[in-house]
């Protein structure tokens, strides 16, 4: 592919190696900013540019020490346990509710489909700055500012979006006699959920999980709206270290988040493959 | 079923088909179809509810807090009843009027509500936060006749504008944000007139936004278009190993993201770094990349990139390959038959791409906020500065209605042109 035709005129292998020109200098946009973070947060100095003993991979231009400084500071980990707590809070009501309401949706008899998806997916569709705002009115209403179920049930919002769209499109081409067969075969309907759904939407389930934990593990502008300094999370104290007081902690924290990454997109990507070998769609 | 039974519910020879108890075959089934209906509403009851509690009606208040207008209403009730007759023509209201509001700022003084109060009616002519507050602090020691003495304490009460404005801020619903979220207020007479000059942010920052997002989707239809293209005629083994190019800075924080942007772009930065090394520009004359407009839209374009990339792949990848064969054949040019047979088949997935992405970029706040400086200042970040900064929510309400309204807009195109359903992730 990266060869042009034989027959190509002079005009189109110009055209040819031009695209492909074009493409690499895209992916190099899209990942070079990911890339260049990692070496620097191993900075010995604090600047965010490559020194020029980095340059000449000289051993003590190198070192841990934002990572230590990470380590040894209350506010990250603090931060880090909150994220966590918040997090896992969010994503498991988030991936009940979500499952839950896909199976009703993928019922052939579910009336209002389109409209009610519609209200489900809104979460995801409305700008989080109005969604805080609006959040921000209403909690200060029912006191629920600065405690940490108040950020739970606003992160689980905007994660069940994502449960739906996952588990919906798994449920696509299910077929629904072998539900009808289980219960013929005697099994009740939680039997049948178990035994005969689950397995199948599990990987719809795990993914959507997946992204209920990102969107709230990412989340900041409602935390900087409703949350007090207890409920301080991660991205609230690199949005405060960026504001205020700009360390190559931030950097070290930002690799440590990209390694993070990595791990759901590879868990996704398994997922993904098993969910179509599992469904019998063979991979285009 | 027993015979008996059978025989027991066998219909009349003419009459209509009954199911084996006897009830009609058409209300059993309309019956048993309202059954299952029932059942799929019931399994998504409980999201519908909760979505409704604690996203629906937070969103409800927010548009009820851009009409609503308790402040001046509530604290100046005498006021506002001795002003209801007055109608201003240029005059003064007469002494009931001047008693009512001394016992209003005193009443106010004493609840420990005036510094709201003053606040509110400084949203609407600049000034009167002092006015009010002096006022209310000498109200308790005023004697009558109070128009003099009100008077000779602050030339704002002889200034029947002043009347006006607390008038019309009497009323409880109140279109006034909606006005000042366009840049416009109401005069003396009570006319709709433009903003002065200074004051005029909004309209031009609405305009900002939505330039900003335009720019911002035609670069990420100009950066992802060849990129998806690619990914979509590879085979498989290639693709799915450049994919992951594309999906690391999708599933990567959006602050990370942000972050190492500001470590690029800014005047120390690397990328003005490696300008200087090549000989491109000179050591002192590094170019300002953050902390503008410019910034904001590399940074913004490098994070919305893949959510155009990804809808316009999976609509590549069902184009057959066949179709530019079959033009080739009948003698179309690479380029002809590019722009009369592919181009159209992608035309779902560059509709979907676009509208997903102007929709992510018209509500962005974080990217703008860390790397936008004044001159890349978006809708959002006006928002945020008076939910949190000058407190004034009505306007902030206002603002956050009318970019709901255009987003929403753009939802309900895209639910028709693509279809909800069809929104699919990584």
């Amino acid at each position: 592919m990266l060869k042009p035709p034989a027959h190509a005129s002079p005009l189109e292998r110009i055209w040819h190696y031009a695209f492909i020109a074009i493409c690499a200098g895209v992916f190099l946009f899209l990942i070079a900013p990911l890339i260049v973070i990692i070496p620097l947060s191993f900075n010995s100095l604090p600047y965010f540019t490559f020194t020029e003993e980095m340059l000449a991979l000289e051993r003590d231009a190198f070192s841990m020490r934002w990572y230590e400084d990470l380590w040894s500071r209350e506010i990250w980990r603090q931060s880090m346990v909150n994220s966590l707590f918040i997090a896992v809070c969010s994503t498991v009501l988030a991936t009940a509710l979500g499952t839950v309401a896909a199976l009703g949706l993928s019922r052939p008899h579910m009336p209002f489909r389109a409209f009610i998806m519609g209200l489900l997916i809104s979460p995801m569709i409305v700008p989080l700055i109005i969604t805080a705002a609006g959040i921000f009115f209403f909690y200060a209403r029912i006191g629920l500012t600065g405690t940490y179920l108040g950020i739970i049930l606003a992160h689980t919002a905007l994660g069940t979006p994502f449960v739906v769209i996952t588990v919906t499109a798994t449920l696509i081409g299910f077929d629904h006699s072998m539900t009808r067969a289980a219960a013929m075969c005697g099994a009740d309907p939680a039997r049948v959920f178990f035994k005969i759904v689950m397995p199948l939407i599990l990987p719809g389930v795990i993914a959507g999980a997946l992204f209920a934990f990102v969107t709230s593990f990412d989340e900041v502008v409602v935390v900087l709206f409703v949350a007090s300094v207890e409920q301080q999370t991660i991205p609230r104290q690199m949005w405060a270290g960026i504001r205020e007081e700009i360390s190559p902690t931030i950097l070290a924290v930002a690799t440590l988040l990209i390694v993070f990454s990595v791990a759901v997109m590879t868990t996704i990507e398994v997922l993904r493959r098993r969910s179509e070998r599992l469904r019998g769609v063979t991979p285009a | 079923m027993t015979d008996a039974a059978t025989t027991d519910a066998a219909p009349p020879a003419n009459g209509p088909l009954t199911t084996a108890d006897g009830r009609p075959l058409k209300s059993a089934l309309a019956r048993a179809e309202r059954m299952r209906r029932v059942k799929a509403m019931l399994l998504v009851l409980p999201l519908l509810l909760f979505i409704g509690i604690t996203f629906l009606s937070p969103i409800a208040l927010m548009l009820f807090r851009s009409v609503d207008n308790p402040i001046v209403a509530d604290n100046m009730p005498r006021t506002i009843a001795a002003l209801e007759a007055w109608d201003d023509h240029g005059e003064l209201p007469d002494e009931a009027a001047f008693a009512a509001l001394t016992a209003d700022l005193a009443e106010a003084r004493r609840n420990r509500t005036i510094g709201r109060l003053a606040t509110r009616l400084n949203y609407e002519t600049g000034g009167l936060r002092s006015t009010v507050t002096r006022t209310g602090r000498r109200a308790q020691r005023l004697k009558a006749p109070f128009k003099e003495a009100l008077i000779g304490l602050d030339g704002d009460w002889a200034n029947p504008e002043t009347w006006a404005t607390i008038k019309r801020l009497g009323k409880r619903i109140t279109g006034v944000n909606y006005l000042a979220a366009v840049d416009r207020r109401y005069d003396v007479d009570g006319n709709v007139v433009p903003q002065p000059e200074v004051r005029r942010i909004y309209i031009g920052n609405f305009i900002q936004t939505l330039w900003m997002s335009v720019i911002v989707t035609i670069a990420c239809l100009a950066l992802g278009f060849p990129v998806a293209y690619l990914l979509s005629i590879l085979p498989l083994r290639y693709s799915n190993v450049l994919m992951i190019l594309v999906l690391l800075p999708f599933w990567t924080s959006l602050l990370v993201r942000t972050t190492s942007w500001i470590v690029l772009l800014q005047t120390e930065g690397i990328i003005n770094d490696i300008l200087v090394w090549s000989g491109i520009i000179s050591d002192d004359g590094r170019i300002q990349l953050i902390f503008n407009a410019e910034g904001t839209v590399i940074a913004m374009t490098h994070i919305l990139l893949p959510f155009m990339i990804l809808p316009l792949y999976s609509v590549m990848k069902t184009i057959p390959p066949i179709y530019m064969r079959a033009a080739a054949s009948l003698g179309a040019s690479r380029h002809y038959a590019f722009r009369r047979v592919y181009l159209p088949n992608t035309l779902p997935g560059i509709g979907a791409g676009c509208l997903l992405v102007f929709i992510l970029a018209i509500g962005y706040y974080i990217t703008p906020a860390l790397v936008g400086g004044q001159d890349g200042m978006m809708i959002s970040n006006f928002i945020a500065y008076h939910m949190q900064r000058s407190l004034n929510w009505g306007l902030a309400a206002a603002l956050g209605a009318i970019l709901l309204f255009g987003v929403l807009i753009l939802y309900w195109v895209y639910s028709k042109l693509v279809g909800i359903e069809r929104l699919k992730l990584g």
